[in-house]
């Protein structure tokens, strides 16, 4: 029974992230991917690693999506906006990249399907993670802490409103 | 410091200081540097040659080693012999007779500085020249000779015809020195060596007489004596190098650079003997220049080409010396011919000189009374040039003559051509007196000469009259010349042709019974004439032959096509990049598309390549 | 509790399968926006391989991973929408085919 589960939440992976990418209107593209990282989220879930689970929620879905729809919502993109994105989405443009990634499909399947093993049957749990963390894992996360920082500083420096006074540059 | 390094030194020395002083120098001290310097000069040769006499002991003297390369390791040394002494003498002794008298005939010149620079120049490398113990060091010389004879030429460089003669002098002069040069590299190659004395000896070890090497060589080494002592085909050049003052003419012309080739093949006669071939060539390019060169000064009615032609025809007779074998008459004429030829080349600068610059003789006339120094001295000078007995070119022509006269085969041939040559000489020498002396005069004179320039000219007249009196010390030089027995008959009339050519002068030019209008009334004595007066036309075969073919394929490649080939390499990359270009369009789509593929091609390659 | 045992084979198959999704999304889409939205599918279904991997040797380290590359997620989205914004104000569309001024 929980294999089918997996295989179901695969599917609705696979269907909202599509649905995700040809939708028009972006907050409508937004919401599906939520429920694609949600689908995934129980994927991690039923394959034992219940943390990375409630991470993909918690901050995928939850903050990095959201700081998506914030931005969208500012942008105020409208009907207009949506209207240009079902022109871009025409037919016809689909055929290059629609071809370019079969092509890189029928590869990846060729090197991906020789993979053996099998998932093991065991959850590792939370704390198992977290004395990871603190041993081999520690420089990382002192570098993962940094590279926030910066992009921090980087974000609210670019976001900042540059008032252009009449006469400057 | 030794008395040979100083010979070379002194003149060198003085053309620094000149060459610093930026023209700036006042007259007296340039003039007092630039001939006191050759005079110093002069002074230590007297003091060398005194003690060569004396002990007839070969000097050697090395100063340092040039480079060293290899095997190959040049010294700056010199070799003094009797050869050596008498080229030195020549140079020294004749070069400051000719220094003093330029400083009265350049006086009023502006550029009087730079004129003793490249005077006192071309001395320092002539003296390099001959004293030179390796062919290395005599290319030096004879480099810096080709030099300063353009420097010289060219002195008067506002008029471009000046600078055009020479650089006819300098290039034509070039083709003999590439020669040269070949030759010098083959004989490196070949012997080892560029030492003149250890070359010889290895030469006559390693090569039988005959061979085809030495052949060549000596070959290569006679192209750059004919360009440089001005022979057939490369003589050219001496009558437009006119054009320079005429005390450079006088010392580069008559006296020291065109004997260089001379010097050159009687320095190496070893190498000359080893090549039967190379020596008859000799003899014959010097007959047909002395002979072509004799009929052209006949037509000729500048003065101081007269005498340029002159020279050419005298080197032939040189050359035809050292062709027979007869390499001691060869040096013997060279120093008398510098005696009697600078003479006559003073004297004419005295001529032009007192004459506000006049050069055609036939504007001239009658002078014997208004400049009689001078008269004497141009009627002395002839009579060595046309060699009328008991002058020192007596002596020395029919030393030549007689030699030329004993060789087998072909010896008899060489003898009449020089007899014929002999008999124009005095006629057109003689000729130059009567009409510039004698006659009405078309021109006066504004002035006389001074003792500056009088003095060297009676010296130099006591020393063609006494110069043949002297034994050269040549005597370790050369082998010794086979004894010939003495043709009597041969002698007279050797010695008769002269004066038959003074009394046939005499009558066309002086007494008017053979009437020189006469002869030239027909047409085709008019176009032999003309023939003559341009130099047998080769001037003009040569421009045909060289300069304009030369001009137009210039012309032709006057767009770089040879560029076009590496301007070729830069278009197509220039093609290919802007072709290529296209794939930058800035557009993030199509960066990921293209990302996309290459990671499609690759993926391909490694699926292909996976076991 | 205990997990699932699945072959490794299907988990990558999908994560592959949503790889080339994002592709095909980032590859389609002009709106920058959307743009990066396939980026982030790409980076998830990366995470979802790491994971698969952790699961089966039974380490913690594949979730170490799935974190770091979170991490990496969130900084790239904060900077990327930072940078749509000055995008927004300057070329006033997000268009990204007229964003070409780093042609030639």
């Amino acid at each position: 029974m929980l294999a089918t589960l997996f295989y179901i939440a695969a599917l609705i992976a696979l269907t909202s992230t599509m649905a995700a990418l040809t939708r028009a209107n972006a907050a409508h593209a937004l919401i599906y991917l939520i429920v694609s990282l949600l689908a995934v989220a129980v994927m991690f879930f039923l394959m034992g690693a219940p943390f990375a689970a409630a991470l993909e929620v918690v901050i995928y879905a939850g903050a990095i999506m959201v700081l998506f729809v914030f931005v969208i919502m500012m942008l105020n993109l409208g009907d207009t906006g949506e209207d240009r994105e079902r022109e871009w989405l025409a037919g016809r443009n689909w055929f290059v990249p629609g071809a370019m990634a079969a092509l890189l499909l029928i590869e990846m399947l060729m090197v991906l399907g020789d993979s053996q093993g099998v998932t093991s049957g065991n959850a590792v749990s939370p704390k198992a993670v977290g004395i990871r963390l603190f041993g081999p894992y520690l420089l990382a996360v002192e570098i993962a802490s940094m590279l926030l920082l910066s992009s921090l500083v980087g974000a609210y420096h670019l976001g900042r409103r540059f008032i252009v006074r009449r006469g400057e540059h | 410091m030794n008395t040979i390094a100083l010979i070379p030194l002194f003149p060198l020395l003085s053309a620094t200081l000149l060459i610093m002083s930026a023209g700036r120098m006042p007259r007296h001290i340039a003039a007092t540097i630039g001939a006191g310097s050759v005079g110093l000069s002069a002074i230590c040769v007297a003091l060398l040659a005194k003690d060569f006499l004396a002990d007839g002991q070969v000097l050697e003297l090395t100063l340092w080693t040039w480079m060293s390369v290899g095997d190959f390791a040049p010294r700056i040394a010199f070799y003094i012999d009797g050869l050596t002494i008498v080229m030195m003498s020549v140079i020294t002794g004749v070069g400051f007779l000719i220094h003093l008298y330029s400083i009265e005939f350049m006086w009023e010149d502006e550029s009087i500085c730079r004129y003793f620079t490249y005077m006192d120049l071309f001395v320092a490398a002539m003296l390099l020249l001959v004293m030179a113990d390796n062919l290395l060091l005599l290319y030096l010389g004879w480099e810096g000779v080709g030099v300063c004879s353009y420097l010289l030429v060219g002195f008067w460089y506002k008029d471009p015809a000046n600078g055009a003669a020479a650089r006819k002098a300098f290039i034509v002069t070039r083709i003999g020195d590439t020669a040269m040069a070949l030759g010098l590299f083959l004989l490196l190659t070949e012997l080892g060596t560029l030492d003149i004395q250890p070359m010889m000896i290895a030469a006559n070890s390693q090569w039988q007489t005959g061979d085809a090497l030495p052949i060549l060589a000596t070959a290569l080494l006679l192209g750059g004596a004919v360009g440089k002592s001005a022979q057939l085909p490369l003589h050219t050049w001496l009558p437009d190098a006119m054009a320079g003052p005429t005390p450079v003419s006088a010392l580069i012309h008559a006296a020291t650079m065109v004997t260089a080739g001379v010097y050159l093949i009687a320095r190496t006669y070893g190498l000359f003997l080893l090549a039967p071939p190379t020596m008859e060539a000799v003899a014959w390019i010097g007959l047909a220049t002395l002979l072509i060169a004799g009929f052209t000064a006949l037509a000729q009615n500048d003065i101081k080409r007269i005498l340029a032609y002159s020279t050419i025809s005298q080197i032939g007779y040189m050359f035809l010396a050292l062709g027979v074998g007869a390499f001691a008459s060869g040096i013997f004429h060279l120093m008398t011919h510098a005696f009697f030829k600078a003479l006559l080349f003073l004297a004419a600068g005295a001529v032009i000189h007192c004459l506000h610059h006049e050069h055609n003789i036939f504007r001239m006339g009658g002078l014997r009374t208004r400049l009689p120094i001078v008269f004497l001295s141009f009627f002395i000078g002839s009579a060595a040039l046309a060699a009328l007995p008991f002058t020192s070119g007596f002596y020395s022509k029919d030393a030549i003559l007689l030699s030329a006269w004993a060789l087998e085969d072909i010896g008899p041939w060489l003898w009449a051509g020089g007899l014929l040559g002999a008999l124009l000489t005095s006629i057109y020498s003689f000729r130059l007196v009567f009409i510039v002396f004698f006659g009405e005069a078309k021109t006066e004179p504004d002035r006389q000469p001074g003792w500056k320039m009088a003095g060297p000219l009676l010296l130099l007249c006591l020393l063609s009259l006494v110069g043949g009196w002297f034994a050269l010390p040549l005597a370790g030089v050369f082998p010794a010349a086979a004894e010939h027995t003495v043709n009597h008959a041969v002698e007279w009339i050797s010695i008769g042709t002269p004066l038959l050519g003074l009394l046939l002068a005499y009558l066309m030019f002086l007494g008017g019974q053979l009437s020189v209008d006469k002869m030239v009334a027909s047409s085709g004595a008019r176009a032999l004439r003309d023939f003559w007066f341009s130099g047998w036309r080769i001037d003009q075969l040569y421009d045909v032959l060289w300069v304009t073919p030369y001009k137009k394929i210039s012309y032709w490649m006057r767009n770089e096509p040879v560029d076009a080939i590496y301007n070729s390499i830069v278009a197509a990359n220039q093609w290919a990049h802007h072709r290529l270009l296209v794939l930058q369009n800035g557009e993030l789509r199509w960066y990921a598309t293209t990302m996309v593929v290459g990671l499609i091609l690759l993926l391909a390659v490694m699926l292909r390549n996976a076991p | 509790m205990d997990g699932l045992m699945v072959p490794m084979e299907h988990v990558l198959v999908i994560a592959g399968l949503l790889f080339i999704c994002g592709l095909f999304g980032l590859m389609l889409r002009r709106n920058i926006i959307f743009m990066l939205m396939s980026l982030e599918v790409m980076l998830n279904s990366a995470a979802l391989a790491f994971i698969a991997a952790g699961a089966h040797w039974g380490q913690a380290d594949g979730q170490i991973i799935f974190m770091l590359i979170l991490t990496v997620a969130a900084a790239e989205v904060a900077v990327g929408l930072g940078l749509v914004l000055q995008i927004q104000r300057r070329f006033k569309t997000l268009d990204m085919d007229q964003a070409h001024r780093l042609r030639g």
